[in-house]
């Protein structure tokens, strides 16, 4: 097992108390705020700093034991690391950057690597060359030229605009099919995470809040208060069934069909959609004469009140969930319970375009919480 | 024209840039990367010839190369011969005042390169000797180069130090600013201007193509 075992402890800068694992071919989620030590556990496994009590270890190696004196310096650990700006070496090529991380230069290796990410035809332009997103490609490559026995990315789509980040998105996921180290992403959206991670870390002020699969850390109330209850969503998978002539593309989700704004891909391909709790409307009947176009027929799973005025409404779609962020008025007034027949009400518009992804080859099942 | 003086002038700069070379490279980057208490301390030290009057620097140096004085007494024991009045003591006098030119634009080179390059060089496994020769240097090197470029130009035209630490002996310690110092006082006004012209255009060319080279290495980079 290749899996990485991280643990760390420290009273500066930020108090920090978190330990978590990662198993190969996974890619864990760090999520959190700015200034929660999520950064900090990255440069930790790196190498680039050492906490006051640290252990990593991977793969049955050990990069640093504080308590047995081991620290392994930056370049003696097979680490492969995406910074937030990319950090490209300015006066090298995006080929060079590439075969700077290999332990033998090889320029056909190198230019395997390149397309692998989708840089091929540009690997003689030099950062400053480069777009954002072109940038991001070639410090991934980077990355995975050393080979690395973790693969680690710190908010690397931050940098790029959301129109890149979308593009950047199906890009990782397809990439994932050829990874097996583990890989741990530091992200502070929630969005990122849930469309790409298998589990999630929320840590909140250096502390691990919860952790698990994604749809476990929204069903838990500590971790929506961490992530901020207008973040909380669900993913539902669907199919691309057909791209309509008003420029919607027609889905196919468990209970239904779906209409949403046009997704980039051929009929048949399978992705994920993000829905906002927030955005979805509950009804018992199924209502008519209604401007909203997707209609999910489901069940309540169970509501779960929150701190405020607002209930959260798990609604079974099929076998998939999804969640309803409701006043408890509401709630109260249409007199819901657990196992209720309900449709969920989903406005086509209020789905943005990089909250759908192409669903992921090495996808979990989330058991419910 | 004293060609002996402008020889021994090329001769005197072309060793302080030999020695000050590495302290360059070594200092500037560990200056630049590092913050520790005192740093202050040491940064205004390597300043301080700047600051100071060449004749109060060379006192110092008389008194500590001096005989009777530890570094004068190992030197005599060592090489068998003073260390003040020779070409070496103008070397170890040149190498020391000009620090500042050889450290302070180095510095601000290594300074410049984003501590996250550096650290990507570590990622990309790199020893701290590779990085310097891969990623720092190739990135740093127009501040090097600038501050061996000073060092060179500036040991050139050096007048106070050598006189105070030198003296000023034929082809042993009389570079070509004390000759031109020497050839006014004996009214010899057209073998200084010719000297002086000489002095001028080496300093001017020296820097020229220095700028040259850094402004064209900078429209590469970005």
């Amino acid at each position: 097992m290749m899996a990485l075992d991280v643990m760390a402890k420290a009273a500066t800068p930020i108090p920090l108390d978190v330990s978590f694992r990662v198993n190969p071919g996974e890619l864990l989620a760090l999520v959190g705020h700015s200034g929660s030590g999520k950064t900090t556990l990255l440069r930790t496994i790196a190498g680039l700093w050492r906490p006051d009590v640290a252990r990593v270890r991977v793969n049955g190696t050990t990069w640093l034991d504080t308590d047995a004196r081991v620290n392994l310096a930056p370049h003696r650990r097979r680490v492969g690391l995406v910074f937030q700006n990319y950090a490209l070496f300015p006066h090298m090529t995006a080929m060079q950057n590439v075969m700077a991380a290999m332990d033998q230069p090889d320029r056909h290796e190198a230019a395997r690597i390149l397309d692998l990410v989708n840089m091929h035809g540009l690997a003689g332009r030099r950062p400053a060359q480069l777009s954002g997103g072109q940038q991001q490609r070639v410090a991934v490559a980077r990355a995975l030229a050393r080979q690395p026995q973790a693969l680690l990315l710190d908010e690397p789509f931050s940098a790029v605009d959301r129109e890149t980040r979308t593009k950047l998105y199906s890009e990782i996921i397809a990439l994932r099919a050829h990874l097996k180290m583990p890989v741990v992403l530091v992200t502070h959206d929630v969005n990122e995470a849930q469309l790409l991670a298998d589990r999630m870390v929320v840590i909140e002020k250096g502390q691990v809040v919860h952790s698990g699969t994604t749809a476990q850390v929204m069903a838990d109330a500590g971790a929506l208060r961490a992530l901020g209850i207008r973040d909380v969503a669900a993913m539902l998978p669907a199919t691309i069934r057909e791209q309509l002539a008003d420029g919607l593309t027609e889905l196919d989700a468990a209970t239904g069909p779906l209409y949403l704004p046009m997704i980039d891909g051929p009929p048949g391909m399978r992705v994920q959609v993000r829905i906002m709790a927030h955005d979805v409307i509950l009804s018992r009947a199924r209502p008519e004469g209604l401007s909203a176009q997707n209609i999910l027929a489901g069940h309540v799973a169970q509501i779960v009140p929150g701190a405020g005025p607002g209930v959260m409404v798990h609604v079974m779609v099929g076998p998939h969930e999804i969640l309803a962020r409701i006043s408890r008025r509401a709630a109260d007034q249409m007199a819901l319970q657990p196992g209720d027949p309900v449709h969920a009400i989903l406005k086509t518009m209020s789905v943005a375009r990089d909250h759908i992804a192409p669903a992921q080859v090495t996808q979990q099942t989330a058991p419910r919480a | 024209m004293d060609w002996t003086a402008l020889f021994l002038s090329l001769r005197l700069a072309c060793w302080t840039v030999i020695i000050l070379l590495p302290v360059s490279v070594l200092m500037g980057r560990f200056l630049a990367y590092h913050d520790f208490r005192g740093k202050g301390l040491v940064e205004a030290l390597v300043m301080l010839p700047l600051v100071l009057p060449p004749t109060v620097f060379g006192f110092y140096l008389l008194v500590a190369f001096g005989r009777n004085s530890p570094l004068g007494d190992l030197w005599q024991n060592l090489f068998g011969h003073q260390l003040v009045f020779t070409f070496q003591g103008l070397v170890v006098a040149s190498v020391i005042f000009n620090l500042p030119f050889a450290i302070q634009p180095a510095q601000r080179g290594f300074e410049a390169i984003a501590p996250e390059v550096r650290e990507a060089a570590a990622c990309c496994g790199m020893s701290p000797l590779r990085s310097l020769w891969n990623v720092e240097l190739p990135l740093a090197w127009p501040g090097v180069l600038t501050a061996m470029v000073l060092t060179f130009a500036h040991t050139l035209g050096e007048f106070g130090i050598v006189l105070m630490v030198g003296g000023s002996i034929p082809g042993e310690t009389k570079t070509i600013a004390i000759a031109i110092y020497d050839r006014v006082q004996g009214f010899d006004d057209r073998g200084a201007a010719v000297m002086s012209a000489v002095l001028v255009a080496i300093s001017l060319f020296t820097i020229s193509v220095t700028y040259w080279l850094s402004s064209r290495i900078g429209r590469r980079l970005s």
